[in-house]
């Protein structure tokens, strides 16, 4: 292996300018935009002006950009992730107490995702052009291209309406005991989750064929076939754990996108998840709540950047990373 | 319709000659609210229309959970700190005021043994005191009995401004204290004709002494309670997530006896109101839902799902337009729409008369509100105004066109009219929503052949009425012509509505665009009759006074009503409530109930 420790720490360096900048962009920008969390109070006659210039005041609004900047910068780096102007919470319950149904959903189906571009992905990849490939291009080709607000819908009337078999608002906290509650919770966990699989395993599987078959023609798996290899072993032992390499980076960088949650599809099945409590922060204009979400979502993006990069040291030896 | 002519209603109605709902109806067409009209009733000693009880559960609990779903779900549970309706219903299910505003205006007792009156002694002969009587046997949700010091207490809280609580405007300008453990008396620093805003309705809504009292002023952010309700409502709170779910279960010992008929209650918030709609009314899934801003359309073709239906709450909620007084496009002191000049062509009074007239309220009926938008009848052409409920709004443009063609305005080479050189142009703007969108063409399509060239613009929501300073788009900067947008009668008593045509309340650089009247039309006469109104005592003279005014602006053209705003609810088939235009939808929430 030739990662190298300076290697990290430098990219470790790297990567703190670049946050530093991202907060200054999303602050400027959220700064600037149209729009005032007091708006209601403001826009209502039966509250006296006073009480809005009051609450200004109190969270500091007042003051100058870059005041503003520097002080929330300083929460922030001593984990004090600011005050919902909506709820009156902190922003960190705010957001803990929708992480597990984001990581849940689309955790699950990110996880779904892989297990179907894996195998369907590798398997078309070793039989190019016949009808199995065929068939999974052309479903791919359309699931990629159908956004998730269409199926969302179309699963909605089909299943909800039509058929009547699963509920179509997703509701956190269950109130039924014992396996009632596993049954419930996966009823209306399926249509989400299908809905953000099918869009993901779309794409990956366009992927992970392409990727299966840039190595399928090299000179080493004709090698291991010749020597007898039964066929299992060449695809799972050489074919995949080569192909793996550029499939991992793209599985690590999409990582982010779960903590993200799903803007679309959560608000389709009010599914209480990050993404839409960052949509109703925008439309509240809570910006502590807007900033705390897309800075925590860079922060991961840019982790996550920097662990498929050590992991592709990792599996593929004959990179330096120097 | 003056003072005599109100009188002379007030007795139809003691001799039972008029309907209380007709005089109702009367009143609140002519731009008094529904709880003023029964305050007229009140004050002539006309007992309040007792709602009769159509409660038919005969024990406490046993009815399941009730499923409600509000598309903007409550992101906070102090009442005091509630912004939108979404947080003020949240807050009702566990906390209740001293009494409530039923769909007619009449006053209904929640934690009042009775309602303060002039025969009862509760109402103070200079209309500066009430003294309201507390129901006695009252306990908050953790067993603390429920006394007049919480009411007291409440007032302290609210009415601190450190506090910052939004229900401020209902608690200043009086002193309220305990006569004994279950009397208290407001005192108003001047006369208050309209005594029934503190502690009664959604601004009314009372948090227990004992669990805030350390929170008071600065501090109030820091109470647990503000997310962990303990009220007296009959549901006791079980658990929250801002902007996604409100949890209650039953209080077993709910103060109305055999209520609630439910077992639990859930508010879920979040998605959009026409799955919201689909949710109730086609599939069944929840039992109500708030707020359907849906196409009628629509809502027709879920209501044949035959789970629910659509509930339609009339309400003084008003989609009108608004003509520029001042000119947009002169900049005096860096400020557009200045008062200090005057609008080129809308100060025209036979441009505005057009204007009206080249609105078509049916069509907009019909092909976009349906039942969530009733054309408002059109005050001024029809002057018999209390002989008919079926006045149609006008639409003529033939008689537009003769107006203007008489008033000066020749039809140019173009089509476009002009007088003295100046073309008939206007810039009309409104919000993005597809319905004002829809309105605004039919508006264009008409003015058109009248010879007006009307220009569209539609600014995002979020810009259109916020209070961005900085931002030449917001409603009250007003840097078109005319705008659109619906105006709320969001208090029981009309003089907060009816302050935004005031000259002191002209929208201006120097008030940071937060005076109410944006049009910046002004009478010295209607400023006039809106001090008299506030100091009035006689509850009769003061309600002719505001329909005065109200005739005022309406018949000077310098608004033109557009439809009225019912406000629209999906419920269940065979869920039983009482709904209301003037509180919230939880004001009865305890005699919900499920036919079987």
């Amino acid at each position: 292996m030739t990662l190298s420790g300076t290697y990290v720490l430098r990219r470790v360096l790297i990567a703190l300018p670049s946050l530093l900048g991202i907060s200054v962009v999303l602050f400027t920008v959220l700064a600037l935009a149209p729009g005032d969390p007091f708006g209601d109070i403001v826009s209502n006659p039966n509250i006296p002006a006073e009480v809005a210039a009051n609450l200004r005041k109190k969270f500091g609004m007042d003051d100058p950009v870059m005041i503003r900047y520097f002080r929330w910068l300083l929460a922030m780096l001593q984990g004090d992730w600011g005050f919902s102007f909506a709820s009156r919470i902190n922003v960190d319950t705010l957001i803990l107490q929708r992480l597990p149904t984001t990581l849940l959903v689309v955790g699950s189906s990110q996880v779904l995702a892989l297990l179907i571009a894996l195998p369907v992905g590798v398997y078309a990849a070793t039989r190019p052009y016949s009808l199995f490939d065929q068939v999974a291009n052309t479903l791919t080709f359309v699931g990629f291209s159908l956004p998730t607000f269409f199926t969302g819908l179309m699963l909605i009337l089909v299943f909800s309406i039509q058929l009547d078999w699963l509920p179509f608002v997703y509701r956190a906290d269950i109130t039924s005991t014992g396996w009632h509650f596993y049954w419930d919770h996966f009823k209306q966990t399926i249509m989400p989750v299908m809905v953000l699989a099918l869009f993901q395993a779309a794409s990956w599987t366009r992927y992970v064929r392409s990727a299966a078959l840039d190595v399928v023609k090299l000179d080493y798996v004709t090698t291991a076939r010749s020597k007898g290899l039964k066929e299992s072993v060449v695809v799972l032992k050489h074919v995949v754990r080569n192909a793996m390499i550029p499939v991992v980076t793209l599985v690590a960088l999409q990582v982010p996108a779960i903590f993200g949650g799903a803007i679309v599809t959560e608000q389709i099945f009010r599914v209480p998840g990050i993404g839409s409590l960052l949509i109703s922060a925008i439309l509240a204009n809570d910006t502590p709540v807007i900033m705390a979400v897309t800075f925590v979502f860079s922060c991961l993006v840019i982790f996550f950047n920097l662990l498929a990069d050590i992991l592709y040291a990792w599996l593929d030896p004959r990179i330096a990373l120097s | 319709m003056n003072e005599k002519q109100i009188r002379g209603l007030i007795e139809d109605v003691r001799e039972g000659k008029l309907a209380r709902r007709d005089f109702m109806v009367k009143l609140v067409s002519l731009g008094v609210t529904a709880p003023m009209a029964g305050h007229l009733l009140l004050n002539a000693g006309i007992a309040q229309a007792q709602t009769p009880s159509t409660y038919k559960p005969t024990k406490r609990g046993g009815g399941g959970a009730l499923k409600v779903l509000w598309w903007q779900g409550a992101t906070l549970l102090n009442p005091h700190f509630a912004t939108g309706t979404k947080d003020q219903d949240g807050s009702r299910i566990f906390y209740e005021p001293l009494a409530s505003w039923d769909k007619d205006g009449n006053l209904v007792p929640n934690l009042a043994a009775e309602i303060p009156s002039a025969a009862n002694g509760g109402l103070g002969k200079d209309g500066k005191s009430v003294i309201w009587k507390l129901k006695r046997g009252v306990t908050w949700h953790d067993g603390k009995p429920f006394t007049s010091a919480d009411v007291v207490f409440n007032w302290e809280y609210a009415s601190d401004p450190a506090t910052s609580a939004v229900t401020i405007g209902s608690y200043k300008e009086m002193k309220v204290e305990a006569i004994d453990s279950h009397t208290i008396k407001i005192t108003f620093n001047k006369v208050t004709p309209f005594w029934a805003t503190p502690f009664v309705g959604v601004q009314g809504m009372i948090i227990p002494k004992h669990l805030f009292e350390a929170y008071k002023g600065a501090k109030s952010r820091e109470a647990p309670n503000n997310l962990k309700p303990v009220g007296t409502g009959p549901y006791k709170f079980t658990d929250f997530t801002p902007g996604d779910m409100v949890r209650g279960a039953i209080n077993t010992t709910y103060h109305q006896a055999n209520k609630p008929f439910f077992d639990s209650i859930e508010m879920k918030g979040g998605g959009d109101a026409v799955s919201a709609a689909r949710a109730v009314l086609q599939t069944g899934e929840y039992d109500f839902a708030w707020n359907l801003q849906v196409e009628d359309e629509i809502l027709v073709k879920l209501e044949a799902g035959g789970k629910g239906k659509v509930v339609i709450i009339p309400s003084g909620d008003i989609e009108f337009i608004q003509c520029n007084f001042t000119d947009p496009a002169v900049e005096v002191d860096g400020e557009r729409s200045s008062i200090k000049t005057k609008h080129p062509i809308l100060t025209d009074p036979a441009v505005r008369q057009a204007l009206s007239l080249l609105v078509d309220r049916a069509s907009i009926q019909q092909f976009i509100y349906g039942r969530a938008g009733v054309g408002t009848a059109d005050f001024i052409n029809n002057p018999p105004r209390f002989r008919s409920t079926a006045n149609k709004p006008e639409f003529n443009v033939d008689k537009a066109s003769a107006i203007l063609e008489a008033a000066g305005w020749k039809k140019g080479g173009d089509g476009v009219r002009e007088k003295g050189g100046k073309k008939l142009k206007l810039l009309y703007q409104t919000s993005v929503n597809q319905p004002r969108q829809k309105t605004q063409a039919i508006v264009k399509q008409a003015c058109q052949k009248a010879g007006i060239d009307i220009e569209l613009k539609a600014v995002t929501g979020a810009v259109f009425f916020s209070s961005d300073v900085a931002n030449p788009d917001t409603y009250t900067k007003l840097y078109s012509d005319l705008q659109m947008f619906t105006t709320t009668m969001n208090a029981p008593d009309p003089e907060i509505f009816m302050n935004q045509y005031c000259s002191w309340e002209f929208s201006t650089k120097a008030n940071k665009w937060q005076g109410r009247n944006a049009t910046r039309w002004s009478n010295p006469e209607y400023d006039k009759a809106f001090r008299a109104a506030e100091g009035e005592l006689d509850p009769v003279k003061r309600a002719a006074l505001f329909i005065k005014m109200n005739d005022m602006v309406v018949q000077d053209r310098a608004v033109i009503p557009v439809v009225s705003r019912p406000r629209a609810r999906g419920a269940n088939l065979k869920l039983r409530f009482a709904e209301s235009g003037w509180d919230s939808d939880f004001w009865g929430l305890q005699d919900w109930y499920r036919e079987a």
